[in-house]
C-alpha cells in the first residue's frame, strides 16, 4: 500500500512538472520574456508575443488543465484510487 | 432618452426579481442542506457558480477599461487572473476536497494543528478579502451613479444599501442557483456588445477574431495597426507594445495575481461542495471555459473601445469634436464626475492628448514618423472604469443593449460581493467564534454574529470606497497580492511538504502578509487614506521598480523562506499529521464534505 501510494504521488509530481513548465512557457515566456522578437511575427493582425499574453495563454490555460485531469483520471483507475 | 432608461429599469429591476426569486426557490427546496449545494449540481453548472462568484467588477467593469488604455500592458489582468486556475486545479484544490473541511481556516487548523494558525489564516482571509470588496464597491457606486443619474457618492451609498440587502438575503441560501443566473446575464451583457461593435470595425462578429482582422472602413488596415498609429499620433504609448513598469513588474504582477488567484479563499470554498477529487480537478477547467469566455472577449472590447473613443473626438486628423455637438452618452458621463472637459485654448473643440502641460509641445510620433503639434489635453478625467458600461453608447449601439450592459456590471459585482462577505462573515462567526472563543455558541448566535460581521465588513469597505485607493482593478490587485502572500504558500506547502510545522506556517504567513502590507500602505498610505503614505507612490522608490500592486510576488517569496528557514530550526510536523498529509495525496475513500 505504502509503495503504490508513493509511485502515484511520484507520476503525479511528474505531470503537475510538465504542466507547470508549460504554463510558465506560454504565459511568462511567450507572452512577456521573449515578446520582442515574437512581436516581428504577425499572425493577422496580432502581433504573436501580444497574440500569447492577450490570447494564446488562455487557451493553452484552458488545454493544460483538461490534458492533466484526463491523465489524473487514469492514473486513479491505474491505482484504484478513484472514488 | 427615456427609452434608454425605461430599458435600464427593465433590465436591472428584471434580473434583480430573477435572483430573488431563484434565492427564494432554492431555499424552499433545500432547507435541510446549508452547506453542501446538493448532488444534482453538474460540473458545468459549477463552473458557472465560480466563474460568476470570481468575475466582479473589476473583471466586468473594470479589466477592458484597464486594457484599453494600457494596452499590452493589461495583459498582466489576463494572464494572471486566468492562470491561477492551473495552480488551483493541480496544486490546490483536488487535495484540499480529499480532505473534505469546509472553510479555508479550518483546513489551516487540521494542517497545522494550532489555533493560533486558524487565527492568523482568519486575519489574512480578512485584510485579503475586505480589500478585494473595495474594489466591487467602487464597481457597484459606478455602475449605479450611471443608471441613477446621480453622482458617484450617492450611487455608492445605493450600492451599500442594495449589496447588505442581497447578501443578507438572498446571500446565504441558494446560492449557486442565483449565481448561474447571474453567470448567463454577465456573459450576454458582456459579450453582445462585443459581437456588435466587432461587426461594426471589421465585419467580423467573433471579437477575438475582430481583434486581429482588417478594419471595414474600406482602409484595408489592421485594426490594432490603426489603433498604434491613432494613439501614438496623440503622444500616447503604442498600444500593441506599451509596457507596464517594465519586465520585471509585468512578471510580478503576473505571478501575484496567478498565486494570488489561487489563494482567495471565496475561490477554494467552491471546491468543497463538489461530489469527488475527480470533479475538483474537472471543476477548475469547466470554470476556466467559463471565466475564458469573458476573458478572451475583453481584449478586443479594450482595443476596440479606446478606437472608438478617439475616433468620436478627433474623426480625422485636426478634426477635432465640437464640445458643443458632443454626444448624449459624453454628457451624460459628465454629470456623474467621471468624465470632465476643460476647454484649455478656448476653440469651443475637444482635444484629446497625452500633454499634460498648458503648452503646446512638438513631438515626433512613434508609429508613423511625422512631427505632431500636440495641444494641451483638454479631457481632464477620463475615468478608465467608465469605459465597458460607456463603450456600447459610444458605438451608438441600441438602447436595450446599454441596458444590458448595466444589468449584467451589477450582477458581476453582486455576485462577488455577496461570495467575499459570505467568506468574511463564515471566517469570522465559524472560525474565529465558534472555533476559538466561544466554541459552545449556538447556530442562531454563529448566524447573527455572521450578519453582523457582514453590516460592518460593508461599511468599512464603503467607507473605503468614497476614498478610492485606485480603480477598481487596481484595488482588487491589492487583494490578490495579500492573499498571494499569506494563503497560498501556507496551503501549497501544507500539502507538498509534509514535514511543514505549524510555527514555521505561522511565521511564513505573518512576514508574508505583513511585508506585503507594509510595502503597500507605505507607498498607497494607511489603510489607503491618501496622505498618509510616508514614502510617496511613485516609480524611483520602489523596491527594484516592483509596483505595490505586484508585490505579493515578493511577499509569497518571504513566505516560503522564512517557513522553510523556521522548520530548520524547529523540527518537523509530528508523525500523524504527516501521515494526513500522505492520505490527503491519494483520491480513494474521500469523505463526503463534512462539518466536523
Amino acid at each position: 500500500m505504502e509503495n503504490k501510494d508513493t509511485s502515484y504521488w511520484q507520476e503525479n509530481l511528474r505531470l503537475i512538472f510538465i504542466c507547470l513548465a508549460i504554463w510558465f512557457f506560454v504565459s511568462f515566456g511567450l507572452g512577456l520574456l521573449l515578446v520582442e522578437p515574437l512581436n516581428t511575427i504577425k499572425l493577422g493582425g496580432y502581433k504573436l508575443g501580444f497574440w500569447f499574453a492577450q490570447q494564446g495563454s488562455i487557451y493553452s490555460f484552458l488545454g493544460l488543465i483538461f490534458w492533466y485531469g484526463a491523465k489524473m483520471n487514469k492514473l486513479d483507475k491505474k491505482y484504484h484510487a478513484e472514488d | 432618452m427615456e427609452e434608454l432608461k425605461l430599458y435600464t429599469y427593465i433590465a436591472v429591476f428584471g434580473t434583480f426579481g430573477v435572483y430573488f426569486a431563484i434565492a427564494w426557490w432554492a431555499r424552499a427546496g433545500t432547507t435541510s442542506d446549508f452547506y453542501v449545494a446538493g448532488g444534482g449540481i453538474t460540473p458545468l453548472q459549477n463552473g458557472m457558480a465560480i466563474g460568476a462568484d470570481w468575475m466582479s467588477a473589476a473583471s466586468f467593469i473594470s479589466m477592458a477599461g484597464l486594457i484599453a488604455f494600457l494596452g499590452y500592458g493589461g495583459s498582466v489582468f489576463l494572464m494572471g487572473w486566468t492562470g491561477g486556475y492551473v495552480l488551483l486545479a493541480m496544486l490546490l484544490a483536488p487535495y484540499m476536497r480529499k480532505h473534505g473541511k469546509f472553510t479555508v481556516p479550518e483546513f489551516i487548523f487540521d494542517r497545522y494543528y494550532s489555533k493560533t494558525a486558524r487565527i492568523v489564516a482568519v486575519a489574512c482571509l480578512i485584510i485579503a478579502s475586505l480589500t478585494y470588496i473595495i474594489g466591487q464597491m467602487k464597481g457597484v457606486g459606478v455602475a449605479f451613479s450611471r443608471f441613477l443619474e446621480v453622482d458617484y457618492d450617492n450611487g455608492l451609498y445605493i450600492g451599500m444599501f442594495v449589496v447588505w440587502v442581497y447578501a443578507v438575503l438572498g446571500g446565504m441560501k441558494g446560492i449557486t442557483y442565483t449565481q448561474i443566473a447571474q453567470y448567463v446575464v454577465m456573459i450576454f451583457a458582456y459579450t453582445i456588445p462585443a459581437v456588435f461593435i466587432s461587426l461594426q470595425l471589421t465585419g467580423n462578429p467573433i471579437p477575438q477574431l475582430g481583434l486581429g482582422s482588417t478594419l471595414a472602413d474600406g482602409s484595408g488596415m489592421y485594426l490594432l495597426d490603426k489603433l498604434d498609429l491613432v494613439v501614438t499620433d496623440l503622444g500616447f504609448k503604442e498600444y500593441t507594445t506599451a509596457n507596464l513598469g517594465g519586465t520585471l513588474n509585468m512578471f510580478a504582477y503576473t505571478i501575484s495575481l496567478m498565486i494570488g488567484t489561487a489563494g482567495l479563499p471565496h475561490v477554494i470554498m467552491r471546491f468543497f461542495t463538489v461530489p469527488s477529487v475527480q470533479a475538483a480537478r474537472s471543476s477548475a477547467g469547466y470554470a476556466l471555459v467559463c471565466i475564458a469566455l469573458l476573458y478572451t472577449v475583453a481584449p478586443a472590447v479594450g482595443a476596440m473601445a479606446r478606437l472608438n473613443l478617439m475616433n468620436t473626438i478627433e474623426p480625422a486628423a485636426g478634426q477635432n469634436l465640437e464640445y458643443a455637438e458632443r454626444p448624449q452618452w459624453f454628457k451624460d458621463w459628465e454629470k456623474t464626475g467621471l468624465l470632465k472637459y476643460e476647454d484649455k485654448n478656448g476653440d469651443g473643440k475637444i482635444q484629446y492628448t497625452s500633454n499634460k502641460t498648458d503648452q503646446p509641445v512638438t513631438i515626433t510620433s512613434a508609429v508613423s514618423g511625422k512631427e505632431i503639434i500636440l495641444l494641451p489635453n483638454e479631457m481632464v478625467k477620463v475615468d478608465r472604469d467608465i469605459m465597458v458600461l460607456a463603450n456600447p453608447a459610444i458605438a451608438n449601439l441600441p438602447n436595450w443593449v446599454i441596458a444590458l450592459v448595466a444589468a449584467g456590471g451589477l450582477a458581476a459585482a453582486l455576485s462577488t460581493a455577496a461570495g467575499l462577505l459570505l467568506a468574511i462573515s463564515s471566517s469570522i462567526s465559524h472560525d474565529l467564534m465558534k472555533g476559538v472563543l466561544t466554541p459552545d455558541m449556538s447556530e442562531k448566535n454563529e448566524l447573527l454574529a455572521g450578519r453582523v460581521v457582514m453590516t460592518i465588513a460593508i461599511m468599512v469597505s464603503g467607507y473605503l470606497g468614497l476614498n478610492p485607493p485606485g480603480f477598481a482593478a487596481g484595488t482588487v490587485a491589492l487583494a490578490f497580492g495579500l492573499a498571494a502572500s499569506s494563503i497560498f504558500p501556507a496551503l501549497m506547502m501544507g500539502i507538498f511538504s509534509k514535514k511543514m510545522s505549524g510555527p514555521a506556517a505561522i511565521a511564513g504567513m505573518c512576514s508574508g502578509i505583513g511585508i506585503t502590507m507594509l510595502y503597500v500602505f507605505q507607498h498607497k498610505g494607511i489603510m489607503f487614506i491618501p496622505g498618509t503614505s510616508f514614502l510617496g507612490d511613485m516609480g524611483p522608490n520602489w523596491f527594484f521598480g516592483i509596483s505595490p500592486n505586484a508585490f505579493g510576488a515578493v511577499g509569497a517569496i518571504v513566505n516560503f523562506a522564512v517557513a522553510f528557514a523556521v522548520l530548520k530550526f524547529t523540527g518537523p510536523a509530528p508523525a500523524h499529521i504527516q501521515a494526513m498529509v500522505e492520505n490527503m495525496r491519494v483520491p480513494g475513500n474521500v469523505s463526503a464534505a463534512h462539518d466536523h
